[in-house]
């Protein structure tokens, strides 16, 4: 069982290539803090209106150019609902379901992560351009989840 | 007295020519069925296309997600499942000399538990009680009847996994020293990534029955997601090792060539096997509860599938040039025109390579950590695996139909099929570039999938989606024109075409090879490292999801 010279080469660049983008992948996920949304809180899903911070969930003004917006997911809707935001602004999202799994993405972003009962979701991002962003949930929660959606104006 | 001399003869030369009738019989009731559940989840499909679109209201009784459901696991599950199974049937009887005649009941008995465990979750689906999608995500709980139905199902594969253990076994006892035929190798390969696969997402379902009755009343989300994973992701990988046994032990024959080489393609089994199972995680990429280390080192161990298929990659084309220049191709892309591109057994797997190579790269991108991010739970994913499932693996095995069923039912494939399988092809093809690359586009601008028709409150960025939607529709319409001549084929071939005798193509080695190594028999020594990779995969995250969980979910019902 003797490979060909040319197969020998083909995989090895192949390899090569595989390895690099994981270079790649890693040192942005890892050295620049692009890693996919992975936060480990945990609360009782059955208890979240008593768990803080989402006893009080709504939008909050934290510095300069600075939100956070403190989310609950249920079957179909987001609260708080519509959020506007000055243009340039870091929003800090922290998310949690109160009942089924859901998704949140914001098209046009790379707001993108799912909402687990029992978990408490973080993502951030940054907004620069000013304009209605299309905020979905993107994970099948029943029979309304095409209606669940809201927006995020950045002004 | 003369005719049943006849009879003893025709049977004799039918065991010599390697066919046994009840065999035969066994795999194509599976391929009849499967057939069947096609036409039946390719109806499904369209209307789901059509919907999506905005072109099609579908009725209250059975809405958007009752289909989706009943596509997902007739497709995914059932079809595929009953094909592979009916296929490396046929293929062990054919190349081990004839199934036993217990595993021939085990093929049976596995055909009617899928059977019974089809018909509790379709009927739980029809009357609106598990519009949970082919994942079932809890806390969302269908019927107690849907989760029983899955463990027939999941009965019946592992009965049709032992008995193919069990002859594989048998044959091995009776020829000691030599290599198990290169198809029974491939099924070897199948059935145990079917057989352990299966364990984590029966686990998932065995915690899920009694949540459903009601006798526990919390179930921990991220564990049965986990658990379904490992058994999802598995499942992609039993349909791709399927599809390419025929690429490397059939088209070679089909277009008159030779194996590329014995003992690499064993290896790239070998491989596909053990490195298959730490790939589940790739599908939780944005989920909580499991850390980014984590995430990264599964991102790691299922990008190492893509090794085996850079070689099997090689093979193929290497094995077409030889091929091509045996028949006297010269130049460096001569070999191509030496292609049958006129056989439809050759086109259909053929184009179903080429797919390949757009869905793997396609299919590295997406679960590449931070990437997967951008496109997690969009219809990018959806053309993904409608590009990879439904052109790899679905033309593959159309590839193989064309030759299996008359095979089984002593009938030929006449050029008139023959032309009309090419066209059969075509039009599958072209569907599917309308379908999946509009869904990949429209998935990279944002719009989910699993979602019916909604304009968001003719929000601005939703409507700009219409036009893909568009697409994907013509792209469905396309599809279900191929769903029903397939359907059509498959029907001739088992009854009505002309009687006849047709090859079981098997390519054989090229002459002066060097032989096959002992060590590639050693499927002790394979499982033990394919299980030793899935610990070291999963305990540790496990173990944080069991322990570190949070208080369980009660379950919803939201449909």
């Amino acid at each position: 069982m003797k490979m060909h010279r040319a197969e020998e080469i083909w995989l090895i660049v192949g390899v090569a290539i595989l390895v690099l983008s994981m270079v790649f992948t890693g040192y942005q996920a890892f050295a620049q803090g692009m890693a996919p949304p992975s936060n480990t809180e945990t609360l009782d899903p059955q208890k979240v209106d008593e768990h803080a911070p989402f006893d009080n969930p709504g939008v909050f003004e934290i510095g300069e150019n600075e939100y956070e917006v403190v989310m609950t997911l249920q079957a179909f809707s987001f609260t708080p609902n519509e959020i506007e935001i000055s243009a340039g602004s870091e929003v800090h999202f922290t998310l949690t379901s109160k009942d089924v799994v859901h998704g949140f993405q914001v098209a046009g972003t790379n707001i993108n992560a799912m909402v687990t009962p029992g978990y408490i979701q973080r993502i951030s991002q940054k907004f620069d351009e000013p304009g209605e962003y299309l905020v979905l949930c993107n994970e099948y929660c029943g029979a309304g989840h095409q209606l669940m959606a809201t927006t995020i104006t950045v002004k | 007295m003369e005719l049943v001399e006849k009879r003893n003869l025709s049977k004799k030369i039918n065991y010599v020519a390697g066919f046994h009738q009840d065999d035969a019989r066994l795999s194509l009731t599976y391929l009849a069925v499967a057939f069947l559940v096609l036409l039946i989840g390719g109806f499904l499909g369209l209307f789901q296309g059509l919907n999506r679109a905005g072109l099609l209201e579908l009725p209250s009784w059975f809405d958007y997600y009752q289909t989706l459901t009943a596509h997902g696991i007739l497709l995914l599950l059932v079809f595929t499942t009953l094909f592979t199974v009916g296929y490396f049937y046929a293929a062990l009887s054919h190349t081990l000399g004839g199934l036993l005649p217990k595993v021939r009941k085990m093929g049976w008995i596995a055909f009617g538990m899928m059977m019974i465990g089809v018909a509790f979750v379709a009927t739980t689906i029809v009357m609106g009680d598990a519009s949970v999608l082919y994942t079932f995500y809890p806390p969302m709980q269908a019927s107690p009847w849907f989760y029983i139905g899955l463990v027939f199902v999941v009965l019946g594969i592992w009965i049709a996994a032992f008995g193919a253990f069990i002859n594989i076994a048998n044959w091995r006892k009776n020829h000691r020293g030599k290599h198990t035929p290169l198809l029974a190798f491939f099924a070897t390969g199948v059935f145990v990534l079917l057989f352990f696969g299966s364990i984590g997402v029966t686990v998932e379902v065995f915690m899920l029955i009694p949540w459903a009755f009601g006798w526990t009343e919390t179930v921990n989300v991220m564990l049965s997601r986990t658990l379904f994973w490992s058994f999802g992701h598995t499942l992609v990988n039993i349909w791709y090792l399927t599809a390419i046994s025929a690429w490397y032990v059939v088209v070679p024959k089909v277009i008159g060539g030779k194996l590329f080489s014995d003992g690499l393609t064993r290896l790239v089994v070998i491989l596909l096997v053990i490195l298959n199972i730490p790939g589940g995680f790739h599908h939780q990429i944005i989920d909580p509860g499991i850390t980014e280390t984590w995430k990264f080192i599964h991102v790691f161990m299922s990008l190492s599938i893509a090794f085996p298929s850079l070689m099997t990659a090689f093979a193929m084309f290497a094995a077409f040039e030889r091929t091509g220049r045996k028949k006297g191709a010269k130049g460096l892309l001569g070999w191509f025109k030496k292609l049958p591109w006129g056989d439809v057994r050759f086109l259909a797997p053929f184009i179903a390579m080429v797919a390949f190579i757009f869905g793997g790269a396609g299919g590295i991108a997406q679960t590449n950590n931070q990437l997967n991010q951008v496109v997690h739970n969009t219809l990018w994913v959806t053309g993904h695996f409608h590009l990879t499932v439904g052109v790899t693996v679905v033309l593959t095995f159309f590839g193989i139909a064309y030759w299996l069923i008359p095979h089984l039912s002593k009938r030929e494939l006449t050029p008139r099929i023959n032309r009309l399988g090419i066209y059969q092809t075509i039009i599958w093809t072209v569907g599917m570039i309308f379908m999946s690359g509009s869904m990949h586009w429209v998935g990279l601008l944002g719009a989910p999938r699993r979602s019916s028709f909604s304009t968001y409150g003719d929000q601005a960025t939703a409507l700009s989606w219409d036009p893909y939607l568009f697409l994907l529709a013509i792209g469905g319409t396309l599809l279900i024109i191929g769903v029903i001549l397939m359907f059509y084929i498959a029907i001739h071939l088992m009854f009505f075409a002309p009687k006849g005798e047709t090859e079981f193509p098997i390519a054989e080695a090229e002459e002066n090879v060097m032989p096959t190594p002992k060590w590639t028999e050693r499927w002790g020594l394979w499982i033990v490292m394919f299980l030793a990779i899935v610990a070291m995969g999963y305990v540790v995250p496990l173990m944080d999801i069991i322990v570190n969980a949070p208080p369980g979910s009660p379950p919803f019902r939201t449909w």
